[in-house]
């Protein structure tokens, strides 16, 4: 099973529910930290990591003894990573995304590729709960191509947890598509409730099944909790607006380690995925 | 005129709250918002659009079925997972042309997407430059540069001293577009262990474009050792804290009295955004 953790807004709590629903879990969980430009589900898992893999994107290396700056290549790259001088050829390898095609359409066979390091995936064990995380490098512009080796580390026999990046576009796309439910959380406040109806959006464009968790519940203004009853969404979870509460998180300890009453409630959270799943309600 | 840039690295720690309490503050301006994912400040300022426009970007292959014969070569040479029996994901794809370039009988067409609206309104704080990225729609960096572009233009046509542009979260793509070329970027934390993880990749972007960056702690008393943990941080990488705003429950009734706070109410916060701003123009 494949648990996204979105939300549209940033900073409404997705890492502490991402973690917390891990931590709360009986059986082995993987949690997949796909918010590969802050990744910060390690602040609180505190993981021992045991493997760290580059994250490579291909692009395009020419041999300009066979070069005839013919212009192909510039012709065909669509990011204008490309430009081809009637004596030289310019290469701007920040712009490039990898597609292959000017080293395949060459006709001279001039072009190879090699590897350039945009980030990296990361491995380690914090008790039973596995940690993949992604990270991008600082100054590095493409998220996704780190998202999608984060993601080839999915296990089909297990719980996985996919902590998305905040925003609506590729990079939340990646990160989300493929989950069997969505948990979307928010603030009720005019922003909370704005971004949540874009992440609604995302996510019923996609056709994934999705719930609330309201966070900071009962402070701002009943807008969040209208709207999902308009739109028919469950609102599986609510977190007070507590000191305590906060103090926790900015010590990055998981919500279910300083409160262990949380635990509970985190494993009802997953019970009523489970139930919404299991009766198909709600896209 | 010079362009100012709120960017935080983490989400929420509360660059639109600021930023609408900027619009209040600042004279004679230009606003753009940045954050064309999950855009915010309109709720705040709420604008009167005086022109709209789509945002036609990037490309999306096309398959024609009664051309295509399966053979199979644009699936086994896209990069991108894009196409599976014979059809194309509009949201693996990436517009690289790369099939439509190699397919033997010319089955694949590459389409313009429109791929959002961008905006120009006006205020009761000035004219404001703002966007909308399609659902799940790629190129929010192009959208991004075409605000940053709009809101320069305007500034310069009305001789306006600033360009206050509100950033979207991250470090990557959007973040990068939205920064390079600033005259400066005030960096929003607080004093959480991912707030100052996120400062420090933030800070490592705008090192890297040469961009001046200055730092302000929202809610610097939840977590005052943390706080000073931040300020220790900042001295040793040279970048001036200008900001510590306390945390207080009116910042999110302002929010939702859709006002900026320093408008809202008098007080502590109000008067700390205050002379947060008076710093800002000082570093501008």
């Amino acid at each position: 099973m494949v648990i996204s953790v979105a939300s549209g807004k940033g900073g409404t709590g997705k890492t502490l529910v991402a973690t917390s629903l891990a931590l709360a879990l009986p059986e082995k969980v993987k949690l997949l930290d796909c918010d590969v430009e802050e990744p910060n589900a390690h602040i609180f898992l505190k993981p021992t990591f045991t493997s760290r893999e580059p994250v490579y994107i291909p692009v395009p290396k020419v041999d300009e003894a066979k070069c005839t700056h013919c212009g192909k290549c510039a012709e065909v790259c669509a990011y204008n990573a490309i430009a081809v001088l009637p004596n030289k050829v310019l290469l701007f390898p920040e712009l490039c995304h990898g597609c292959g095609a000017c080293s395949y359409l060459c006709p001279e066979k001039a072009i190879s590729e090699v590897g350039r390091e945009i980030g990296t995936v990361e491995r380690g064990h914090a008790g039973e709960v596995e940690l993949v995380q992604g990270k991008l490098t600082v100054g590095e512009a493409l998220a996704v191509p780190i998202t999608r080796k984060v993601k080839e580390h999915l296990s089909c026999d297990r719980i996985n947890i996919i902590d998305v990046p905040p925003g609506t576009s590729c990079p939340v796309v990646e990160a989300i598509e493929g989950s069997d439910f969505c948990l979307l959380v928010t603030e009720p406040t005019p922003f909370g409730l704005s971004d949540l109806a874009l992440a609604v959006g995302v996510a019923r464009k996609l056709k994934i099944p999705c719930g609330v968790v309201i966070n900071r519940a009962d402070v701002g203004d009943s807008g969040v909790e209208e709207y999902c009853l308009r739109e028919k969404i469950p609102i599986l979870l609510r977190i007070p607006l507590d000191t305590n509460i906060a103090h926790l998180y900015s010590e990055g300890i998981p919500l279910v380690e300083g409160i262990p009453s949380w635990q509970e409630k985190f494993l009802n959270l997953f019970r009523e995925v489970e139930n919404a799943l299991n009766t198909g309600e709600e896209i | 005129m010079r362009e100012l840039v709120v960017l935080s690295g983490k989400g929420g720690t509360g660059k639109t709250s600021l930023v609408g309490s900027f619009a209040v503050l600042a004279g004679n301006k230009v606003l753009a918002d940045a954050d064309v994912d999950a855009p915010d400040l309109h709720l705040l300022l709420q604008p009167q659009v005086k022109q709209e426009e789509e945002f036609w970007s990037g490309q999306l292959a096309f398959i024609d079925e009664d051309k295509c014969t399966q053979c199979g070569l644009c699936e086994e040479l896209c990069r991108f997972k894009a196409i599976k029996d014979y059809r194309v994901d509009e949201f693996s794809c990436e517009g690289c042309g790369f099939c439509s370039q190699i397919c033997p009988v010319e089955a694949i067409q590459m389409r313009e997407r429109m791929a959002g609206h961008w905006y120009i309104s006006e205020t009761r704080y000035g004219p404001l430059v703002h966007a909308r990225l399609g659902i799940a729609q790629e190129n929010s960096g192009k959208l991004v540069a075409l605000v940053r572009s709009k809101a320069k233009a305007l500034a310069e046509e009305s001789h306006s001293d600033y360009i206050i542009t509100d950033g979207p979260p991250g470090i990557g793509c959007p973040v990068i577009s939205s920064l390079t070329g600033a005259g400066l970027a005030l960096l929003v934390t607080e004093p959480t262990l991912s707030g100052m993880h996120d400062l420090s990749r933030i800070l490592g972007v705008c090192q890297h474009f040469g961009v001046p960056a200055l730092v302000c702690i929202n809610k610097y008393d939840l977590n005052k050792e943390n706080a000073g943990r931040i300020e220790a941080y900042c001295e040793d990488m040279e970048a001036k804290v200008i900001g510590r705003i306390p945390f207080d429950n009116v910042v999110t009734e302002a929010l939702a009295h859709g006002a900026p706070v320093v408008e809202y109410a008098e007080g502590r916060v109000a008067r700390e955004i205050e002379s947060l701003w008076q710093e800002i123009q000082r570093g501008l």
